[in-house]
């Protein structure tokens, strides 16, 4: 691809030493970077419309779709795209008649069930259901890279449209009813938001790390900040540190980027919010 | 300004409002009164073109409501807001601004001053900068008021403002928003089931009761005649102490709390005793 060769000569050109050598290397970091940061963008609402658990199903469910795809032998992204928004256009109309949650999990399971049959029938069980839940980062090709910054690049321009309208409805919902804001819209939009963020995610750092990059660091930002531009900002530094981190301490130790990168994100909430607490603490003993 | 004329909704099979009649004029501060469960939020609704009459309609400046008509302004109930949400009281008041409009907000002079002016007319400037979701309720309902003036609507529908407040707190909020009406030249239409605290602002009293309603001066609304009228059986109006008593009205318990429940319409209110 093009684009790939410019960054790719980028690359030798800024890093000629060490770590980055290797071509492979280069492009996890450039592939965590974009999801690290789309990632934060889309965890912004789901953190703030306390949609964890559905943000934590469709992953899975677009694993279930990458399987699918083997058996039927298209291109993974074909599968992940269409289960991934079919899943989250599913979960949206259909929580609007029941409990969101329990939608959720049962449109989860259904989905599982289905990736545990397509892996039987695409002879494919070990290796390739690994690679689908912990990702492959390290391993990355040429082509993949211009795939992921692609479906960023889309997924930053929708959450760029819908920025206003999902803000207004998720914390003023019955103002914006009146005023207007078509909510139905919405969040079938959202949910294919989140669908696009996982189409992204599940190749590169798999259905589990992609679920923590998602939720993570804007939690923890939502801590210390109060402005949206700040918790965006403080949440993608959050995001990327831990990526890249990970990615140095796992090419040193050959042990995984995901165990690494879940790890650095929870430290990460875990310290800012005894920080907190500390503060806290001290305000009251004044 | 608002005219509203023999207006039927039917919700889940039950007749929530059965024929409602009232008009507001610029300016006027009246008071929507009415026992638990009579359709004033229904009735809210219907203004607000969230509801679609079976019959009636809804005219504002003589046209015919639609959803999302900046003449008109929501205070809706208190919003529940996590303590943690990134958002300060002038970005959630903005938001009232142009938060229909899709993209992302671009920073200009003039909607800076806007919002600066609604949050100044509700005397919420020094919160403006803190986080919405650890105000008191009090506080966020001036910033709900805020939001809902920063449209510059001609027409204020305002759900229940009084309910969580202290009495001290609720004249005060009649207060504020009896100077907006004035000063504005605002209608306002303010949803109460306890006429009491609102009684010396009020131009105008519509009580709805059975799904329909009786408008008109407070002394002529709230008299046991037409009350009684209104509800099909015989109640009393007393006027105790500058305060006025419905005695035998659905608020006195005559109708089960829970015949709002058997409806199973959730947050409509849709009963009729």
């Amino acid at each position: 691809m093009h684009m790939m060769g410019v960054l790719d000569t980028l690359h030798l050109w800024l890093l000629p030493s060490g770590l980055l050598t290797t071509l492979y290397m280069w492009h996890a970091y450039v592939c965590g970077t974009i999801v690290a940061l789309t990632a934060t963008l889309v965890g912004y609402f789901v953190v703030l419309r306390g949609v964890a658990f559905m943000a934590h199903s469709l992953p899975k469910i677009g694993f279930a779709g990458v399987a699918g795809a083997t058996v039927l032998q298209v291109p993974p992204l074909v599968g992940l795209l269409t289960f991934n928004l079919l899943g989250g256009l599913v979960m949206s109309t259909l929580s609007r008649r029941g409990r969101r949650d329990v939608v959720t999990a049962l449109t989860l399971v259904l989905a599982l069930g289905a990736g545990e049959l397509f892996l039987t029938l695409g002879q494919a069980y070990g290796e390739t259901a690994y690679a689908l839940l912990f990702g492959q980062i390290v391993g990355i090709s040429g082509p993949q890279v211009g795939q992921t910054l692609a479906v960023g690049l889309v997924t930053t321009g929708l959450w760029m449209i819908l920025y206003r309208p999902l803000l207004f409805v998720t914390v003023a919902r019955d103002q914006a009813l009146a005023r207007g804001v078509r909510e139905r819209l919405l969040d079938n939009l959202f949910a294919i938001l989140v669908g696009l963020v996982c189409v992204m995610t599940v190749p590169v750092v798999g259905a589990l790390l992609g679920f923590s990059l998602l939720i993570g660091p804007v939690a923890t930002a939502s801590l210390v900040t109060r402005r949206g531009v700040h918790t965006l900002l403080l949440a993608g530094a959050l995001g990327l540190a831990a990526i890249w981190l990970a990615l140095l301490l796992a090419y040193d130790s050959g042990w995984p980027v995901g165990f690494f990168a879940t790890t650095i994100i929870v430290l990460e909430y875990k310290v800012v919010y005894i920080g907190r607490w500390v503060k806290t603490r001290r305000a009251l003993a004044i | 300004m608002l005219d509203v004329r023999d207006v039927h909704v039917h919700l889940a099979e039950r007749l929530v409002l059965a024929g409602v009649q009232f008009q507001i004029e610029a300016g006027e501060f009246v008071g929507l009164i009415g026992p638990n469960g009579a359709g004033k939020t229904t009735l809210l609704k219907t203004i607000l073109g969230l509801v679609t009459p079976d019959l009636g309609q809804v005219l504002v400046d003589n046209r015919p409501i639609r959803r999302g008509n900046p003449a008109i302004g929501y205070v809706p109930q208190k919003v529940h807001l996590d303590p943690d949400t990134p958002l300060r009281g002038r970005d959630f008041v903005a938001l009232g601004l142009d938060g229909v409009r899709w993209g992302v907000p671009l920073p200009r002079r003039s909607r800076r001053e806007r919002v600066e002016r609604a949050l100044g007319s509700v005397q919420a400037l020094t919160y403006a900068d803190a986080p919405v979701g650890r105000l008191s309720g009090g506080e966020l309902q001036r910033l709900q008021i805020a939001q809902a003036l920063v449209g510059e609507p001609r027409l204020l529908l305002v759900d229940e403002p009084l309910s969580n407040l202290d009495i001290r707190n609720a004249h005060e909020v009649v207060r504020l928003l009896h100077e907006l009406a004035r000063s504005r030249g605002m209608a306002i239409l303010l949803v109460a089931h306890d006429l009491n605290p609102l009684l010396s602002a009020l131009d105008k009293v519509v009580y709805l009761a059975r799904g329909r309603s009786m408008a008109g001066r407070t002394d002529e609304v709230m008299t046991s005649e037409s009350l009684s009228r209104l509800y099909g059986y015989p109640v009393e109006v007393m006027r105790t102490r500058g305060r006025i008593v419905v005695v035998g009205g659905p608020d006195m318990h005559l109708v089960p709390p829970e015949a709002a429940d058997h409806a199973g319409l959730g947050e409509w209110e849709a009963t009729t005793p």
